[in-house]
């Protein structure tokens, strides 16, 4: 295979998994806390409209990130109020959420379906960016795949190696626990609820803002749901987050670059599609065989409300 | 989330209102039924164009629902326009059919029309158009202003519609430029606008030069803006996505036939037809052509489509060669109606696998 062919499937792999990292890993740090929270893909879709608009009214992209983040720390804070002050089903309230989310961006962005907006560039980083094959691919990129990289690393560090996360994950796996020597559990889980809510307003903003400038209803496509689904798979680990988007994506981009190659192959089409769908699970629950680490990385108290005693 | 108890006999309330308010319209109504939101181009946006062409040029007021799923949903919907008392109720997707064949004959006096489809009804007739016959011209076109000789063609589903879309695009530039090659993604998909630009990103990288899509959204315009080829608009005329890129696209118009339908409904001489309309009957037109397309050729095309207009010119007249080096249909012969909707196969020219 040509070196230029492997690299624009590799450019095209980051691009696409770009938003799934970022949203995943919001949920992830949500969901450590023991919040389950199901409204990703509308949390998305109201982050892309928000996105979209204030780009598109303001010129500057990184408004309409800004944007999308509040909008999706907005939709997440809702959620928030509904399960943890509320102590709502946090399963039903999740689906309400990205049933809202959809609707509601569906009806706000309506008057923005006949605009666009300009593509932004990308951010080259010098030097790097002329390594063969790879250089175009990792470092000649949009900026907010840098960021989900710097994401990566943060949350990696702050999960296992700062004093705030062991209190985060202490919270997700006894809450009683956690709130008898004296930490806020209900703050804490709001506070990482609200911040996997700026998450996906951040990877829905990328959507309709870098990745194909536009909007339109339903444009999110089913990618809050993924995101969701990379996490389980990923047994809430940040690393695997990250191989599962990039494996998603790249069989995604790689099934597109065998359909158009005058390769001599008949696999149904079909079957193309669901390829990435197939090989992310496989993959992902193959690493993840071992139930004890299963165990001893999902939250325990995921998705069970908590209501400190007085 | 609860409701109380005295919310929802409100909202109940609210509801019974609006349904009897819709049931007292004064004047005749014709319903319409779309598959998704009208917004700014794209299929559901022609059919609403027809719609509201119902509205200014007869005495019938419209009114729609958008975004309604193929199933179960598309039944309510319908029936509920039948007992509201519309006189005639549109349906613009495929996947409404049975539902629609099965309300119909619960209603005889109502007139349905469904678009698409092959099951006409006693009081259920048909309509489509010929969309490969714009795609017929907007492959001469790209058979001419190739440099790369590599066409890309992002498709949804393999389905005989939009075989013919992708035969008739091939056949066309080859008739101008029998080195011409077309490659074809499936995404398996009608709508996920990020599906769509990979793909054609993906086609642009592997040499495409002239892409084109049936999908619905314009993501596939905008990447070839972005990336400085030429491309076609479906549907609608999607220039503004891409001003440079966007040579013409394949329009559908379904106004006329609309209204025609409306008057024979309100005449009472409407009967259940079958309808499968092109150039001839103002159902497909190209949209304005870009200056990009040098003045003989756009004088070329435009007499194309008053040969297709007459009927004069053919798509898919012999020679009509499959992939494998197959005539299909010999000179001087036309593939007929019933060939047309079997087609299940790639004609020469497209380097691509059939994906079935």
């Amino acid at each position: 295979m040509e070196t230029s062919i492997l690299s624009s499937i590799l450019f095209a792999t980051v691009i696409a998994g770009t938003p799934l990292i970022i949203v995943a890993l919001g949920q992830l740090i949500a969901e450590k806390s023991g919040v389950l929270n199901l409204g990703a893909e509308g949390m998305m879709a109201m982050g892309a409209i928000a996105g979209f608009a204030v780009t598109l009214h303001s010129g500057n992209p990184w408004l309409g990130v800004l944007a999308g983040m509040l909008a999706g720390a907005a939709m997440s804070f809702l959620f928030a109020v509904v399960v943890l002050t509320l102590m709502g089903n946090q399963v039903a309230s999740g689906l309400a959420l990205s049933i809202l989310g959809v609707g509601l961006s569906a009806f706000i962005g309506k008057p923005y379906e006949s605009e666009i907006l300009p593509s932004v560039g990308a951010l080259r980083i010098p030097l790097l960016a002329d390594l063969p094959v790879i250089g175009n691919a990792l470092f000649n990129q949009q900026a907010l795949v840098y960021f989900s990289w710097a994401l990566f690393a943060g949350i990696v560090w702050f999960l296992y190696r700062s004093r705030p996360g062991l209190v985060l994950r202490a919270v997700g796996e006894s809450p009683s626990s956690a709130h008898s020597i004296g930490f806020p559990v209900i703050r804490i889980r709001y506070l990482a609820t609200i911040f996997g809510g700026a998450m996906a307003g951040i990877g829905g903003s990328f959507l309709s803002v870098f990745y194909t400038p536009l909007w339109v209803e339903g444009m999110v496509s089913g990618r809050g749901w993924i995101a969701i689904a990379l996490v389980v798979f990923a047994t809430w680990r940040p690393f695997r987050v990250l191989v599962g988007a990039y494996l998603f994506g790249g069989v995604m981009v790689a099934q597109l670059f065998v359909q158009g190659s005058n390769l001599d192959i008949i696999i149904p089409s079909q079957f193309l599609s669901a390829l990435p769908y197939l090989a992310t699970i496989v993959v992902l629950v193959i690493i993840s065989r071992d139930q004890n680490t299963v165990r001893l990385n999902a939250p325990v108290s995921l998705g069970q409300p908590y209501r400190p005693e007085a | 989330m609860t409701f109380s108890k005295q919310t929802l006999k409100k909202l109940a309330l609210v509801l019974l209102a609006c349904t009897f308010s819709g049931a007292s319209l004064a004047a005749d109504n014709a319903g319409f039924v779309f598959v998704s939101p009208i917004g700014d181009a794209g299929w559901t946006y022609q059919h609403n164009l027809g719609r509201l062409q119902v509205e200014a040029e007869t005495d019938f007021t419209t009114s729609y629902v958008e975004n309604v799923a193929e199933g179960a949903d598309a039944e309510r919907v319908i029936r509920e326009m039948a007992k509201r008392g519309d006189k005639v109720i549109f349906a613009t997707s495929f996947g409404y059919m049975n539902y629609m064949l099965k309300v119909s004959r619960d209603f005889p006096k109502t007139a349905f029309v469904h678009v698409t489809g092959y099951k006409l009804g006693k009081n259920m007739g048909l309509v489509n158009a010929r969309f490969y016959e714009g795609r017929y011209l907007t492959g001469v076109i790209a058979g001419e202003m190739t440099k790369s000789n590599i066409l890309g063609y992002v498709a949804a589903f393999p389905i005989p519609e939009v075989l013919q879309g992708i035969n008739a695009f091939i056949k066309g530039a080859r008739s101008v430029n029998p080195n011409a090659e077309l490659r074809v993604i499936w995404v398996n998909s009608w709508y996920d606008p990020g599906k769509e630009r990979q793909a054609a990103l993906t086609l642009i990288s592997q040499g495409a030069d002239v892409v084109t899509h049936h999908t619905d959204s314009t993501a596939v315009v905008q990447a070839a803006e972005d990336e400085g080829v030429y491309a076609f608009g479906y549907h609608s005329d999607m220039s503004k996505y891409g001003p440079h890129a966007h040579l013409t696209a394949t329009t559908h118009h379904w106004g006329d036939y609309y209204v025609k339908t409306v008057r024979e409904v309100e005449s009472g001489t409407w009967a259940p037809t079958s309808v499968w309309g092109g150039y001839a009957r103002g159902m497909i037109k190209l949209a304005p052509l870009n200056d990009a397309i040098p003045a003989e050729l756009q004088a070329r095309i435009h007499d194309m489509e008053k040969k297709l207009a007459a009927r004069e010119l053919h798509p898919f007249a012999g020679p009509v060669v499959d992939q494998a080096g197959k005539v299909l249909v010999p000179a001087g012969k036309k593939m007929t109606d019933e060939e047309l909707n079997k087609m299940n196969y790639y004609l020469e020219g497209v380097t691509s696998k059939i994906p079935n």
